[in-house]
């Protein structure tokens, strides 16, 4: 994982005071949404929570970062566009769904197909030997299901309860 | 309008269309609805507005810019109006005897050297009635105080717009700078050591009023009243009281006197009482060339706040309300003067020259913050207020203003409210790429 290259105006102060000019802050807005998805994507991230340090939101070397007032309404920007959910009902847990659900779904489908494989548990899909350096490593557990969901819904897996929730498995169809 | 110019003498304007006053001139009474007519029917102005000063009968035609006068020294005899039946149904009208000059011009050396005399009539079609203005032209007329000062430099100036056969010997007069006006002895006043020893003692008077006056508020509070007629008596003795000083000294400290009071501030005040209904209007006039150098040197634009109170100080004793001002600022939309009345979006309200433009103080904020250091630190009130030349409190609001515009952005950091350029405008949005 190479270093996270931030856009040059992370150094500008303005960039972490909430602007009140509705069309300066509609593009402020945008900015940090892209800023956000991309910053989650380097990092395998997909839970931000508003009541913990999250190191994107602050710039030590310029002393600035955002309000929690600025941090929500960057999160429900990327909610309305439909790139991220919030996980409670407080709105404190934020999934961000840098990738969508659907092309999880797809990813996992054409993972399986490539490699024959026709069972394997949730945990072996997020953190075992053969998806070790593909994209489906470290997936967050939640996505994954919903992903997992999807293709049942389109009849190519069916998910399986083991003992424990370790166990927890999907079999795939094998066409 | 040819006929009568030929008669009468014309009135320079300031730039907002108010008359420009003799030196020691002080305007009495104003009324509107006037027409001035000749009484042969050579000619009349129609509908004017009138203004009585202690020196000359002014006609002012707003529309048109354009004003006339009637120097009070060539009016000779004024006719009562008679009472009849007739008269209560027909305007009311002033008649008086104006004395000519050879070549028809009004005489402003009165009786002496005219050589003839016409009829003027002042018809009174305004809400006010002829009554108080009779009674103070009267009075104006007695009081003669054209004769007691003619300021050199204002009298000369006078003299080139109007023909020098007009001017007649007055102007040779006019050369002699500091010549004693002439003075009516009165011979209960006369003695040297006795005046100067008055002097001492009024000057005695005045230096402990503004010492106890100055001590605490409560202090002027309780002077206030006394502060304002002595500032009165001290104008009136000024304009009229000549009698005491036969001395060279004391004429020396007197013109300075006036000089001083002159240039503190404006002679002749436009006040309630003598502008009446017609106070609004011609107070908004006023103030717009008053206001002039202020907003000239506040960088085009003036708090409204510091421009009561620099109107306030010239004005001296007759003190206008910041109702009064306000409405002033307001009338300024109705009339042809270079300013205007500006409220910012926080509610503060500025008198900015109409020539500032807005787009000129946006190019230089922009350049301002585009060039070293503020690029990076962004600028403040403060840095503002020194680039633009105007207080940081204006400065601050014509920041935020900028800032509505899209000009700038702000940073609501450790070190206050600091404002950059909008650089987020300059960034062209990519679309976000599906699942990427």
């Amino acid at each position: 994982m190479g270093e996270f290259s931030f856009p040059y105006f992370y150094n500008y102060p303005p960039y972490f005071t909430l602007q009140p000019m509705k069309d300066t802050r509609d593009k402020q807005i945008q900015l940090w949404k892209e800023l956000i998805l991309k910053y989650c994507k380097h990092h395998k991230l997909f839970l931000i929570d508003l009541e913990e340090e999250f190191a994107l939101f602050e710039n030590t070397s310029i002393q600035r970062k955002l309000t929690f007032e600025a941090r929500e309404q960057f999160l429900s920007a990327l909610i309305a566009d439909g790139r991220a959910e919030w996980l409670d009902k407080n709105h404190r847990k934020c999934l961000i769904l840098w990738r969508r659900i659907e092309d999880w779904a797809d990813s996992l489908l054409n993972f399986v197909r490539e490699n024959g494989i026709e069972l394997m548990t949730l945990e072996e899909i997020i953190s075992g030997d053969e998806t070790y350096g593909t994209e489906l490593a470290g997936l967050d557990r939640g996505v994954l299901v919903r992903a997992v969901k999807i293709l049942e819904q389109r009849g190519k897996a069916a998910m399986f309860k083991g003992s424990s929730t370790d166990d927890d498995g999907v079999k795939f169809s094998p066409n | 309008m040819e006929a009568c110019a030929r008669v009468l003498q014309l009135v320079q304007l300031t730039a907002s269309g108010r008359p420009r006053l003799e030196s020691g001139e002080v305007e009495c009474q104003l009324l509107d609805g006037i027409d001035l007519e000749e009484d042969s029917g050579k000619w009349a102005l129609k509908s004017g507005i009138l203004s009585l000063t202690t020196h000359r009968l002014l006609w002012l035609d707003e529309r048109l810019m354009k004003a006339s006068a009637v120097p009070l020294g060539s009016i000779g005899q004024v006719y009562a109006s008679k009472k009849s039946l007739k008269s209560m149904f027909s305007t009311p009208r002033l008649k008086f005897q104006v004395w000519t000059q050879k070549d028809g011009r009004v005489s402003s050396q009165g009786q002496d050297g005219a050589a003839g005399s016409i009829v003027l009539s002042i018809l009174f079609k305004g809400r006010t009635g002829p009554d108080s203005f009779v009674q103070r032209f009267g009075e104006v007329v007695k009081a003669q105080a054209w004769k007691v000062n003619m300021a050199p430099q204002i009298r000369s100036s006078l003299d080139e717009s109007v023909p020098a056969g007009e001017a007649g010997p007055s102007s040779g007069t006019a050369n002699i700078p500091r010549r004693p006006p002439p003075t009516k002895i009165n011979p209960a006043m006369a003695g040297v050591s006795g005046i100067l020893r008055k002097e001492q003692e009024q000057q005695e008077e005045v230096d402990k009023n503004m010492k106890e006056a100055f001590q605490d508020l409560n202090g002027l509070m309780s002077k206030a009243k006394e502060m304002v007629q002595l500032a009165e008596k001290m104008r009136a003795r000024l304009l009229q009281g000549q009698s005491a000083g036969t001395d060279e000294e004391g004429m020396g400290t007197k013109q300075e006197m006036q000089d001083w009071m002159l240039s503190v501030g404006i002679a002749s005040p436009v006040t309630k009482e003598s502008a009446g209904a017609l106070y609004h209007q011609q107070l908004s006039r006023q103030l717009a060339d008053f206001v002039k150098d202020p907003v000239q040197r506040a960088g085009g634009m003036l708090a409204l706040i510091d421009a009561y109170c620099l109107f306030n100080r010239a004005r001296g004793t007759e003190l206008i309300s910041p109702e009064d001002l306000l409405t002033a600022c307001t009338v300024w939309a109705t009339i042809d003067v270079p300013f205007r009345l500006r409220k910012f979006d926080s509610g503060v309200m500025v008198i900015q020259s109409v020539s500032q433009s807005d787009e000129e103080v946006f190019m230089r904020l922009t350049a301002l913050v585009k060039s070293g250091e503020a690029a990076k630190m962004g600028i403040g009130a403060t840095e503002a207020a020194r680039a633009l030349g105007m207080a940081p409190a204006l400065a601050k609001e014509q920041l935020l203003a900028a800032e509505s515009r899209g000009i700038l952005c702000r940073d609501d950091g450790a070190d206050g409210l600091r404002f950059f350029h909008n650089f987020f405008m300059d960034i062209s949005i990519t679309t976000l790429q599906e699942g990427s």
